[in-house]
Formats: structure tokens, C-alpha cells, sequence
């Protein structure tokens, strides 16, 4: 899919370290942070198999 | 000593953040050995079994569980400690809530949010961010991905996703990027202009785009692709992306390409791509093959000389200004020297930069012949991080034996003071070689916290009625936040030399122990 990225605005998504956030808003960007946690209580195997049945679902 | 943990259930944060808080309270209480805030992951727990901070409570953690691991002389202590953690973290939380308009919970809410082009900066941890980064590429980001620990078959997948969609995975493990004004990760504020660069390199690209913005140049777009890309198991893949999104880009007019020299199949490629540009393109492949068959490219061999002849291509600037500093380097070294006892002869080089570390080695053994480091290339030359320095020594203070449980050197440089003061004490030093990073991304005044360190291991000297001769650069811009001009002065009234350029700081240490 083409998308051209150079030349206009850019939204920023923030996935992890809090500090990255902030030195975006502080430059006035776009931006949103999502406030992640690991998912199925940060258990490696079982977010494997839940990944495993979405890509068959 | 009284050891404490204390477990709070289903509460995560960021491994950064704690970090960041362990060294702090750390600090604040006299030892940062004897506290670990983390989350209860095995390897977490391994790390604080292994400090002798894990108490039973700690052990029945979960990696969703927030562990406090605290040792004190006193229980007042670690109620004083345990009580300032909880106060940072309820602060960040608060600040973290105000801002609730712009948090949201998942990936596709916060794509569906924006408009595109659309770019994700992922730091997450890296058994988790593969998924997180298949999600981004899916809903047509771009991506940034910082974390480290991604095995070369996910790097692999996630790259061929990206090129299928004409996106940018730039990473893992890439530290920096620019694009369209907006600095991304560790990156720095800098003026707009006609020069793109492509980059394998963290701390290089910050150094090379930075002497282009302070010199009176400009940067169009500046992308990275992390060091592991010019690989073999890679191929380039990324970096020959980047390249085409700069040879196509009407506002970039001259193109700078950095890294160590890439695997040689890849190089070849590289190369025959680069010399199809119509844009006038300079390679800098730090220890690179000098006989290479790079016709029509301007190779150069230093980051500096990288961004003098980006400059010199772009018309605009003014590089001659820049390579002016070396003229004034032979008659410092000079009057350096006179300060100095017969016996120090050696350079101690502590960066927090990885590829300026680099760099230094390589002008160091060049000029000197053997440079022992933890990143040398010979294993004869190879230097376990932890153990003392021998002769000449170039340290990469962010190499992973050195921050297993603690923030990097740029973002916490603290981590560098107990080994600055050995090296200091060393009788065989003569310069100790430093690198100070500003911009975004890194610690708010790091100059502050070397100027510290440097004062006292000038006091313990002083004692011993001798002088270490203290050389730095500062990577960064002058509009950065942390304030250049104030950041130089700081190290200045410490007596350290600061040059512009890590490649002048590095000759300048150099021409000292040259007798």
C-alpha cells in the first residue's frame, strides 16, 4: 500500500517508555500514548497460544 | 541488614521507569546495590536473587506483580525508601492521568485515533513487542521499534511485513530517527534543510546530525535501521528502504549513509544502489575497508568529516569552520602534557555512546595500536567490561554487561561515576576521554552529574598531588532542551576540555600522550 510519509505532518503512537511521550508533546507532535500492560498476565506461553487461535480465527 | 519485599499485585510499569526509580532511591539512600524495584518476571527475579535482594514474598511474585526489594541497615530506612517509591510512581501516574485525552489502552484505538502518516515508537519489552509491532504494520504504521532481546527470525518477519506494505520498521535496537521535524526516540532539535541520512548507527547519526544543524546546515529526514540490518541474517533490507525513501524525496538533496562496514554481500549491494543515485551521497563505514570499489560515492572516516562533507555538498553551512578545530588541537595537547607525571600515559576513554566508543577505538588504535575495549574487534584486544582497564582503554559504558538492571548511560549517567573515579586513581592514566549526550531522550543535565564526578576524583588528586587531564564533546544540538551552551560551561569550570566534535576529543587525547 502506498503511503507517503515525507513532506506533511506525523502522528506518533507511544508504546512503552513514558519519557518518549513526553519529549513528543514536548516538540508539539501528534501524539498518543497507549497505556499498555502485558496481556494474559505477562505469561509468554499462554499470550503464544491466544495469538496462535486469533491467527486461526 | 534487614532485607524487605514488598509485593504489590497486578501492577505494571515499564522497565525503564523502574530503573530509573531503583537508581534513584537507590541514590537516596546511599547504596544503589541494595534496592531493585521490578516486576516479578523470572529473569527479574534471577537478578535479585542474584544482588541477595529476593525474600520469600518476592519469590511468590508474578510478572504482573510489582516487587519493592530493599536492604537496610534500619527498618526506618527502608520505610523511608520503600515510602519515596511509592511517591514517584503515584506522581508519574497522576501526571500520566491529566493527560488522559491523549492515553489510550490498545494499538487499534490509538491508530484509529490519528491520521495518517502515522509512526509508532515501540520501547516495549522485547518478548513482548513483536506482537505489539504485527498489530502497528497491520493497521499501516510506521515503526520504530527500540527494544532490544528480538531474535533475527522475528526481525526478519517483521521487516518483510513492513517492506510488503511500504512501511518503515526501523530497528530493533534503533535508538534514533527524525522525520519531518519530529524527533523520535533518542534524537535532537535541529534545523530543517536538504541533507537525509540513513543510519545503522545510534549515537553516530546523533553526532553526524547534529554537527550538520549546528554548523549551519540542515537535515531533511534522518531514519535509522539498527545495527543489526547491514547483516548477512538481514541483508540490508531496511537500509535499502531508507535509501529509496531518500533518493525519491524531493527536499533531500544529498544523502549520508553511516555504519560499521556491513556484511560483504550486503555491502555490494549497497553500494551498486547508492551509485545509481543522481544525489550526490556520502558512506561513512566507520572501519571500513579503505580500498572498496565506492566510485562516484564520497567515502569519508570519521563522523565529523561525514558531516563536513554533507555540508560541503549541500552548499550550505560552513564545514571549514568545523575542521578549523582541529588546527588549535597539536598546541593544546602541548600545554596538556606539561600537567602530567612521566608514568600516566595512557587514554581512558567511559562513553555512553556505543558508535562513539567505536570511533574513538578505531582513531586510538590508529594512531596508537592497541586499544583494549568490551567492544574490540580482536579478542586479544577484548576487555571484560567489569575488570580494570589495560593501556589504552575505550569502555562502552551502555554494552549490556554493564546495564543488566539498570536505565543506559545517556538516560541515567551516574552509571559512569564509580568508574570514572578508578580510572582517575589509576597512576597510568594521562586523559580520560569522555562523550555527554543532550537532546530528547536523554538525562535533563548530564553534564551536571560528570561535572560532579569529575570534581571529586579531582579532590582524591589533589591528595595525591597530580592531575588527570579530563577531554569531552558534547553530542547534541545548541536548540537542544538541555541547553548546550549551559551544558559546556558546566564541564568547563571542571577544567575539562570540550571540543565540537567526538572525532577533535578524541585527536586532542591522542596528541596528549603522544611525547
Amino acid at each position: 500500500m502506498e503511503q507517503k510519509l515525507f513532506g506533511g505532518s506525523l502522528s506518533v503512537i507511544n508504546l512503552g517508555l513514558p519519557s518518549f511521550y513526553d519529549d513528543l508533546k514536548r516538540q508539539g507532535a501528534t501524539c498518543l500514548h497507549v497505556d499498555w500492560t502485558p496481556p494474559a498476565g505477562g505469561d509468554v506461553r499462554l499470550i503464544e497460544i491466544l495469538d496462535r487461535l486469533e491467527e486461526l480465527g | 541488614m534487614i532485607l524487605k519485599n514488598v509485593v504489590q499485585k497486578n501492577s505494571y510499569y515499564d522497565s525503564a521507569t523502574l530503573m530509573l526509580l531503583s537508581s534513584k532511591v537507590g541514590q537516596h539512600i546511599g547504596s544503589t546495590k541494595q534496592v531493585a524495584v521490578m516486576m516479578g518476571s523470572d529473569m527479574n527475579k534471577d537478578i535479585m536473587r542474584a544482588s541477595g535482594l529476593l525474600g520469600p514474598e518476592g519469590e511468590a511474585a508474578n510478572p504482573n506483580d510489582l516487587v519493592f526489594a530493599i536492604q537496610a541497615e534500619t527498618e526506618a530506612i527502608i520505610e523511608e525508601a520503600l515510602a519515596m517509591a511509592q511517591e514517584i510512581l503515584n506522581s508519574r501516574s497522576a501526571k500520566m492521568e491529566q493527560q488522559d485525552t491523549q492515553v489510550v489502552k490498545t494499538v487499534a484505538d490509538a491508530a484509529a485515533r490519528l491520521s495518517d502518516p502515522k509512526l509508532a515508537v515501540v520501547s516495549l519489552p522485547g518478548k513482548y513487542a513483536v506482537r505489539e509491532v504485527k498489530k502497528l504494520l497491520r493497521e499501516n504504521c510506521h515503526v520504530l521499534l527500540f527494544s532490544d532481546n528480538i531474535s533475527c527470525e522475528d526481525e526478519n518477519t517483521l521487516k518483510d511485513m513492513a517492506l510488503e506494505r511500504d512501511l518503515l520498521m526501523m530497528g530493533p535496537d534503533c535508538g534514533t530517527a527524525v522525520i519531518n521535524g519530529v524527533g523520535l526516540g533518542f534524537a535532537n532539535k535541529l534545523r530543517r534543510g536538504n541533507i537525509g541520512l540513513a543510519a545503522a548507527s545510534g549515537t553516530g547519526l546523533q553526532e553526524v546530525m547534529s554537527l550538520i544543524s549546528n554548523f549551519g546546515g540542515g537535515v531533511s529526514q534522518a531514519l535509522g535501521t539498527g545495527g543489526r540490518d547491514l547483516k548477512d541474517v538481514i541483508g540490508g533490507k531496511m537500509m535499502g528502504h531508507c535509501i529509496r525513501l531518500l533518493q525519491d524525496d524531493p527536499d533531500t538533496q544529498v544523502i549520508v549513509v553511516i555504519s560499521k562496514p556491513p556484511a560483504p554481500s550486503v555491502m555490494e549491494n549497497m553500494l551498486e544502489q547508492l551509485k545509481q543515485s543522481q544525489k550526490p551521497t556520502v558512506v561513512c563505514f566507520l572501519g571500513g575497508d579503505e580500498s572498496m570499489d565506492a566510485q562516484g560515492l564520497y567515502l569519508v572516516h570519521t563522523l565529523e568529516e561525514a558531516a563536513c562533507k554533507a555540508l560541503e555538498l549541500a552548499a550550505t553551512g560552513c564545514p571549514q569552520e568545523l575542521l578549523d578545530g582541529h588546527g588549535a588541537l597539536a598546541a593544546m595537547a602541548k600545554s596538556l602534557r606539561d600537567r602530567l607525571g612521566s608514568q600516566q600515559s595512557d587514554i581512558r576513554g567511559l562513553y555512553c555512546g556505543g558508535t562513539l566508543a567505536y570511533e574513538s577505538m578505531l582513531l586510538m588504535g590508529k594512531a596508537l595500536g592497541d586499544v583494549h575495549s568490551n567492544i574490540a574487534l580482536e579478542s586479544r584486544l577484548l576487555l571484560d567490561g567489569t575488570a580494570p582497564s589495560v593501556g589504552h582503554t575505550v569502555l562502552d559504558l551502555g554494552d549490556d554487561a554493564f546495564t543488566v538492571g539498570k536505565p543506559h548511560p545517556m538516560i541515567e549517567p551516574s552509571l559512569r561515576g564509580e568508574r570514572l573515579l578508578q580510572e582517575a586513581l589509576d597512576p597510568a592514566t594521562a586523559v580520560i576521554l569522555l562523550d555527554v549526550e543532550i537532546g530528547y531522550g536523554s538525562h535533563e543535565n548530564p553534564a551536571s552529574v560528570v561535572a560532579e564526578e569529575i570534581s571529586q576524583a579531582k579532590a582524591v588528586l589533589a591528595e595525591e598531588g597530580r592531575e588527570v587531564v579530563f577531554v569531552a564533546s558534547i553530542c547534541g544540538t545548541y536548540e537542544d532542551m538541555q541547553d548546550y551552551a549551559a551544558q559546556k560551561t558546566l564541564l568547563e569550570q571542571q577544567g575539562v576540555v570540550v571540543l565540537e566534535s567526538n572525532a577533535q576529543a578524541a585527536e586532542l587525547a591522542i596528541l596528549t600522550v603522544s611525547r
